[in-house]
């Protein structure tokens, strides 16, 4: 039932595992927890392999190096700074890090950052939760389950530093 | 075989694995009967049905009051993030039926002694037996970006539909949902997942810590930039072939 799409998994296929401790307060979201591995990536020389970044205070799980559908040898090896894409909620801006031909880390430079009031959940355990950037995957599954959005500002600054690394 | 109907709605799979058409056929038309009568008698557009008639303060029936009190009782665990009583002061249960009906359209085939079956409404499916599962891209709907195993369990996800926003925050009433797009949950059954996925995602980004919290539940946020978040237990659900 899923085509495998070539293009957008290359566009797509963009790979970060943060493995962060969050707490419940505002200041530990997932959102603040990206800002910093973020601005230490800035530097346009190459990061030869970049791993899960630790921002918790506890040590990180190991993280897991997810294989990408991106074709060998596509892409110039480098750092690679995509446009400033409006997200209609501020603006998201993507610097692409290609080693080996493939995209291997995608760091936000730019993404809104809109702070919302914690909201009191009594949690029991203090949560260990993961994170990574979505990538597209083929495979023939049975169902599918999922929201759409319209916002594609993502796709677009990343699509843009590709371009230049090709 | 494979059946698909059109039902509260939504697009309605059911497919029962390595079975004849004539042996299996008059059991999914079961399934079929048993959800046209649920949007029947719980459907918020239709003036007979038992929402119809609470509304207008008319006797309900035992299993509405069933409903109610089942609602009631998840308005408690997540703080007023669901609540069936709408803006406008009527109630629409529509939340809560739609898991439970596609649990217990599950159960019919269960009880007819089928093992290795899903029922999918609108991708949110019951599953007996094991079959491979997509988390859908909810930035390009062609795509899928998670490949699951999932074996006798439920799934459910909440977000920003094609259609538009139709999950509102009740706490905070006017402020749309606009930080996360997508949440993903997986539970014992669809009725543990679905009753858990709206409100998680009423709660914005907190909403993935409240599913982490709750035991028996995992599940997959995707934000506006295209992050994913986690929980802890997510990973064993995962498709590694």
């Amino acid at each position: 039932m899923i085509k495998k799409i070539l293009l957008s998994a290359t566009v797509l296929g963009v790979f970060i595992v943060y493995s962060i401790h969050i707490k419940t307060d505002v200041e530990a979201t997932p959102v603040v927890a990206i800002k910093s591995p973020a601005l230490s990536g800035i530097e346009p020389t190459f990061t030869p392999n970049p791993q899960a970044i630790s921002t918790g205070p506890t040590p990180a799980p190991l993280a897991t190096i997810v294989p990408t559908a991106t074709p060998r040898g596509k892409y110039k090896d480098g750092s690679y700074t995509g446009a400033v894409a409006d997200a209609f909620y501020g603006n998201i801006q993507v610097q692409a890090i290609i080693s080996g031909g493939k995209i291997t880390d995608v760091v936000f430079l730019q993404y809104p950052n809109d702070r919302r009031t914690s909201i009191e959940i009594n949690t029991q355990a203090m949560p260990y939760l993961k994170q990574e950037a979505i990538q597209a995957q083929s495979a023939r599954v049975a169902g599918v389950s999922g929201a759409t959005a319209s916002s594609d500002a993502f796709v677009q600054s990343l699509g843009s530093a590709l371009q230049k690394a090709i | 075989m494979k059946r698909l109907a059109s039902i509260m709605g939504m697009p309605i799979t059911v497919e029962i694995s390595n079975i004849k058409y004539q042996i299996a056929n008059r059991d999914i038309e079961k399934v079929f009967d048993y959800l046209r009568e649920v949007d029947e008698k719980y459907s918020p557009f239709k003036k007979t049905s038992e929402v119809g008639k609470l509304n207008r303060g008319e006797r309900i029936s035992k299993e509405m009051e069933e409903i109610l009190r089942l609602a009631q009782d998840l308005k408690k665990e997540t703080k007023g993030y669901f609540d069936i009583k709408k803006p406008d002061g009527s109630i629409d249960p529509s939340g809560i039926v739609k898991g439970w009906a596609i649990k217990n359209a599950a159960d019919i085939l269960r009880q007819a002694g089928y093992k290795n079956f899903f029922v999918d409404a609108g991708g949110d499916a019951e599953i007996a037996g094991t079959f491979k599962w997509g988390i859908r891209n909810p930035f390009n709907v062609k795509e899928i970006v998670k490949v699951l195993k999932l074996s006798n369990c439920g799934i459910a996800t909440s977000g920003t539909y094609e259609r538009g926003q139709h999950i509102y925050n009740p706490i905070t009433k006017e402020k749309e949902i606009k930080d996360i797009v997508s949440l993903t949950v997986i539970g014992k059954d669809v009725y543990e997942a679905d009753k858990s996925s709206t409100p998680a995602f009423a709660m914005g980004r907190v909403g993935i810590e409240f599913i982490e919290s709750r035991s028996g539940l995992e599940g997959y946020m995707i934000d506006k930039n295209g992050i994913a978040t986690y929980t802890s237990g997510f990973e064993k659900y995962v498709s590694l072939t």
